[in-house]
């Protein structure tokens, strides 16, 4: 019995650019969504995530562009989410080359498209993305709560009930973000990513909070996340996907390392 | 040599027509890679791909929806004997009969059923996601499809994406596995006829080299 854990790079995209950690570096290079996933491939990630975070409805047309260049010079599993809506959604980004979805809004607001998109393409590429929120005056269940909107919008919903709801509708994975360690680079919130991860069959990827390679190790080792998501640590170099997977696996953490350096 | 990949509404087309290309040109194999859902150039073609992302029933419906496909396919797979490679759910399709979602029934090419994995260990997840390294049986260690690709614990990794397998009712046609808390199929072959659970053309190196071995291949 093993598996591997995976190490998932994540990429914000806004209207076809990299947005995040962008200020350091010249714009046009380190903006570029599809030279960077090229360069997180040869690194050995694992899978790559490009979240879509456009707002206006004119400009979402770019991230079909951006899964398509992408996967057309990246041998490696993409995941992709942000703004997917309809069932239609799913099957243009599928079709551009993205291996799986990820929904976030639309599965609070509209949860039958889960079940009806796992009809269509099956469990295993539909990811919901759920962003978690202590509450601690919650009186009943847990005292995390779903958010929705980059954690501004409470929903009233348990994340435990939750996560269990869309399983049973059909999610293949869940992609969990603490939004109280979003950004801080504090680490995963442990005991969140362990009760969710211990609560369902299926995998779950920590995210929100990565700040040192001991982070990630953490997810896997503490939380028993199958998978761990991190964005800004690799930002500018500061860690090789590379050098996290070493560090990983003489954590004692079983990874992947055929594709570190590798130029495939 | 023309190579078709066969477009039936699944996803993933263009991934698997450009991880073709690479694999093409680093073994410098003149091979012009052509997406298409027209029977006539399935017909002609000196290799053909079955991709397939997506439920057991809605692909089969796809594949069902390409007027004459089907036919073709077994004219000249089965009868005329081409080089054939299914991938992903591509490759569950050539089974007797799928039972994700709704039990139906497939192209019955190698006899067997498509069933839900129940891994023994209960920390292991379904769907599986992730990469895993490859066991080959003792048949296939001299298979032209996996020259000179390390296999076993310390092999390189294919990477995996599914929820289902393909139970072969003859052993003799599952060509390779991978560990999962107990055996579960990679790979299914059959003569001409040649299938992976795994995503080539997602799988890095083991994936670029395991195509350029398909297209070099002669059964």
């Amino acid at each position: 019995m093993t598996m591997k854990a995976r190490l998932i790079p994540c990429l914000d995209v806004k209207g076809g650019r990299i947005v995040k950690g962008i200020n350091f570096v010249d714009l046009i290079d380190a903006g570029d969504p599809v030279k960077v996933a090229q360069d997180y491939d040869v690194a050995g990630a694992d899978e790559l995530c490009f979240l879509d975070i456009t707002a206006s409805s004119e400009d979402r047309d770019t991230i079909f562009d951006v899964v398509a260049k992408t996967a057309e010079c990246c041998f490696v599993p993409l995941t992709v989410g942000g703004g997917i809506r309809t069932v239609n959604d799913v099957r243009k980004l599928l079709l551009a080359g993205a291996d799986k979805v990820s929904i976030n809004t639309a599965a609070v607001q509209n949860p039958d498209l889960i079940a009806e998109a796992a009809n269509k393409f099956g469990d295993q590429c539909i990811v919901v993305a759920i962003d978690a929120k202590q509450n601690e005056k919650r009186e009943q269940g847990s005292s995390w709560e779903v958010c929705t909107h980059g954690g501004r919008m409470a929903t009233g919903l348990d994340v435990i009930d939750f996560v269990q709801k869309v399983v049973t509708l059909g999610a293949g994975e869940i992609l969990l973000t603490s939004i109280d360690r979003d950004g801080t680079k504090t680490g995963y919130n442990i005991e969140l990513v362990r009760t969710v991860a211990d609560s369902v069959r299926v995998p779950v990827i920590a995210s929100g909070g990565v700040g040192t390679l001991d982070h990630l190790v953490e997810g896997i080792r503490d939380g028993h996340a199958t998978a761990v998501l991190a964005a800004s640590i690799f930002h500018f170099d500061r860690y090789k996907i590379s050098e996290a997977k070493q560090y990983m696996a003489k954590a004692g953490i079983p990874m992947r390392l055929d594709g570190c350096g590798d130029t495939g | 040599m023309l190579v078709a990949i066969i477009d039936y509404g699944s996803g993933n087309l263009r991934s698997v027509a450009k991880a073709f290309g690479r694999a093409a040109n680093e073994r410098g194999v003149p091979a012009n890679i052509e997406i298409t859902n027209e029977v006539r150039r399935v017909r002609v073609a000196d290799r053909i791909v079955l991709p397939g992302v997506g439920a057991y029933a809605d692909c089969r419906r796809g594949l069902d929806g390409v007027s004459g496909m089907v036919e073709a396919l077994e004219e000249i797979v089965l009868k005329a004997g081409k080089p054939f490679l299914g991938i992903c759910v591509g490759m569950q399709l050539l089974s007797t009969r799928g039972l994700e979602k709704e039990p139906t029934q497939g192209l019955d090419w190698i006899k067997g059923d498509v069933i839900r994995m129940n891994p023994m260990h209960e920390q292991l997840k379904v769907p599986q996601i992730g990469w895993n390294t490859l066991e080959l049986a003792e048949s296939a260690a001299d298979h032209t499809l996996f020259k000179g690709i390390p296999t076993g614990p310390e092999g390189l990794h294919a990477y995996f994406l599914h929820s289902y397998h393909f139970n072969c009712t003859d052993k003799k046609n599952c060509l390779a596995t991978a560990n999962y808390g107990g055996k579960i199929t990679a790979v299914v072959s059959k003569n001409n006829v040649f299938g992976t659970q795994f995503h080539p053309e997602k799988s890095q190196r083991l994936g670029i080299e395991f195509l350029a071995n398909f297209l070099e291949w002669k059964p």
